[in-house]
């Protein structure tokens, strides 16, 4: 069973890969529009990759507003 | 197709069309990779009726109001016929508002009545901003899991009524839908829409652009907005065709559904349309160079035999694969809600997937023009549909003033807003406050905005007032928000941006920490509806007697700045 943390710290290391970035770069309270430049869609793009790697379906409600990598995390996490 | 010209009110086509087509397929939900639902016109009916009746039994009648907040989804058609059924006002709310924002619509709308998700309704049971003594007496909750508490609120799923139903006839006069153009920070604008402003549009949107049984139209838009309430519920359905709701809108399946469901017609926003450009541009670029050669030697062909009118079976026999991966039967993408650019227009053009961009607003009742194909032109927005007059105000000397329409289209006012009505509807015209131009082919140009606002690309209008909420407090001795093309005039539609504009007090520098306020702030605000830029103004702001910011002298005064250097980069 993974911690938070580690959800988190996966998640962080999943969206750098997925927009090739240095996954130090990016930290959980970042909000990953602005930090990484996306737009909705793309946003959704990298969910898909996440869920993959989770092996969880995350409905587009659960991240509807959500912004910043904690949060979604949080929303992964809740569904582990 | 009904002869909508024999009808009063949605209500009324509506209750024929679920008659006439009985057999056919209204709607096709799926959820990912999986169907979920097939229904046809008369198990729609099968289960509007009964919620039509509950709601009467509930005391729903006449002009009453009930607002929708879902995603796209059977339900919400359904929850919407049932409502019109009923004699009652619609009120479609956008469901990625905050539910703030839906709390302080739904009070501003008067509904006695809402519609909505459970995910969305977990959110608004608990919203601090939730009022006390709301005006919503009933409400209505979808797919709540078995054990939900939902408290006083009811199963969409038991919401059923026995017995059948007394239809309430309305008429064409009468208010159909409240829809909210903006306002969700500030001064609401609830256009108050006439069941005439529908039937006429459907009218002429389907004369150019026709459904029929068999034709297929992918629901992505929000249905809440003006656009997939007409070409994604009203025109399918008066006309027989089917409607594809997706659960999710992620890029891999939407792309997949094209195929799957073999789309007649989708409508996007301009975001989507560059993103779908994206996808198939990767896709050509990484063909073999031989390939790569016949392939736009294949697109020349076809935009020389395409020039004048779209060609639908030569350019599939053309293009075959590209054709292929979007189902073979894709007449049109409409796009709307936002400005196109004509090269992403273009675009699709070449590949024989005709891209009918137009031009509305929702006080319009969705599209004023539309591109007609005869021939395709991507710089421009488009000829009046039938129906509508369109004429320049006050044209400069190049021809170029604000757009003024005329039509039995356009609404009968905002909502509680006298004043504003009479501001934006003089003589029967409605002044859209968007610049533009006729050319010589009686086609529209746009070239910017006489007024202080954004359009997203996701097709989202944003009013600097709306989100200033979010800087009060602020320390600085004053603050104001505006779009930057309003006081940079660029003669443009693309590239809009807000800018916050400060009066720093005397002494005080824009420092780090500032900035970090500030960027903090503007990230409690939707992605879309964030500022991009600081500007630093070195006056106290120009006020009225009230004290209230002179926003146009103001911006007049900053029209004086180079933008280039005056804004800072957020």
């Amino acid at each position: 069973m993974r911690t938070m943390e580690q959800t988190t710290a996966e998640v962080l290391q999943l969206a750098a890969k997925h927009f090739k970035v240095p996954a130090d770069s990016l930290s959980a309270d970042d909000d990953f529009f602005k930090k990484l430049g996306i737009d909705s869609l793309q946003a959704l793009e990298m969910l898909s990759r996440i869920e993959n790697h989770f092996g969880i379906e995350l409905p587009d409600y659960e991240v509807q507003g959500v912004s910043d990598f904690h949060t979604l995390a949080s929303r992964i996490h809740s569904r582990l | 197709m009904l002869d909508l010209a024999d009808y009063s009110s949605i209500g009324e086509a509506l209750k024929d069309a679920l008659e006439a087509f009985a057999p056919e397929i209204c709607l096709i939900e799926a959820d990912r990779e999986r169907e979920k639902q097939r229904m046809k016109y008369r198990e729609f009916k099968l289960q509007a009726l009964p919620l039509a009746r509950k709601l009467q039994d509930a005391g729903f009648g006449a002009g009453d109001r009930a607002a929708i907040v879902m995603t796209n989804q059977p339900k919400w058609l359904i929850s919407a016929y049932a409502i019109f059924f009923c004699g009652g006002v619609l009120v479609p709310l956008d469901y990625k508002l905050t539910p703030g924002e839906h709390w302080r619509l739904l009070k501003h709308s008067g509904a006695t009545v809402l519609i909505t998700e459970y995910p969305i309704w977990r959110q608004l049971q608990t919203d601090a901003s939730r009022p006390a003594g709301s005006n919503v007496l009933t409400v209505v909750v979808t797919e709540a899991p078995p054990n939900a508490d939902l408290a006083d609120a009811h199963r969409w799923e038991e919401f059923a009524g026995g017995g059948l139903p007394a239809f309430v006839p309305r008429q064409r006069k009468d208010i159909a839908c409240i829809v909210y153009s903006s306002g969700t920070g500030g001064r609401p604008k609830g256009c108050m829409m006439t069941h005439e402003n529908y039937l006429e549009q459907c009218v002429a949107l389907t004369s150019l652009y026709p459904f029929w049984p068999g034709v297929r139209y992918l629901s992505i838009l929000p249905t809440n907005h003006a656009i997939d309430f007409m070409v994604g519920f009203f025109g399918p359905f008066t006309c027989g065709a089917t409607v594809v709701h997706l659960r999710t809108l992620r890029p891999e399946y939407v792309r997949e559904a094209f195929a799957k469901y073999k789309i007649t017609y989708v409508s996007l926003v301009p975001l989507v349309l560059k993103n779908l450009q994206k996808g198939l541009q990767a896709r050509f670029d990484a063909l073999p160079p031989g390939k790569r050669k016949v392939f736009d030697a294949l697109v020349r062909i076809n935009r020389a035999v395409t020039r004048d009118r779209p060609l639908p079976i030569v350019s599939r026999l053309l293009l075959k694969q590209v054709h292929a991966a979007f189902g073979g039967r894709l007449r049109a993408i409409i796009v709307g809600g936002a400005f196109a650019e004509p090269e992403n227009l273009q675009f699709f053009y070449d590949l024989g997937i005709p891209v009918a961009n137009g031009y509305g607003l929702t006080e319009a009742g969705t599209a004023i023009t539309v591109n007609d194909l005869k021939p395709f032109r991507a710089d421009t927005v488009g000829k009046p549909l039938p129906g509508m007059e369109v004429r320049i105000v006050a044209p400069d000397a190049e021809g170029i003033g604000e757009v003024a329409v005329r039509s039995k289209t356009i609404m009968s006012g905002y909502l509680n807003e006298p004043g504003l009505t009479a501001e934006s509807i003089v003589d029967g015209w409605l002044m859209t406050a968007d610049l533009g131009r006729f050319d010589s082919h009686g086609h529209l140009q746009l070239f910017g905005r006489k007024k202080n606002m954004i359009v997203t690309e996701e097709g989202k209008n944003i009013y600097p007032e709306d989100i200033e909420m979010v800087f009060e407090s602020l320390p600085v001795k004053e603050f104001c928000v505006f779009a930057a093309n309003y006081v940079w005039p660029q003669r443009s539609m693309v590239g809009e941006q807000l800018v916050v504009v400060l009066r720093l007090e005397p002494g005080q520098t824009l420092t780090a920490d500032l900035r970090r306020d500030i960027a903090g702030r503007n990230n409690r605000l939707l992605n879309y509806k964030r500022v991009h830029g600081i500007v630093l103004f070195e006056e106290d702001f120009p006020r009225t007697a009230s004290l209230k910011i002179k926003r146009n002298v103001l911006a007049e005064r900053l029209a004086r700045f180079d933008r280039a250097s005056a804004v800072l980069p957020l």
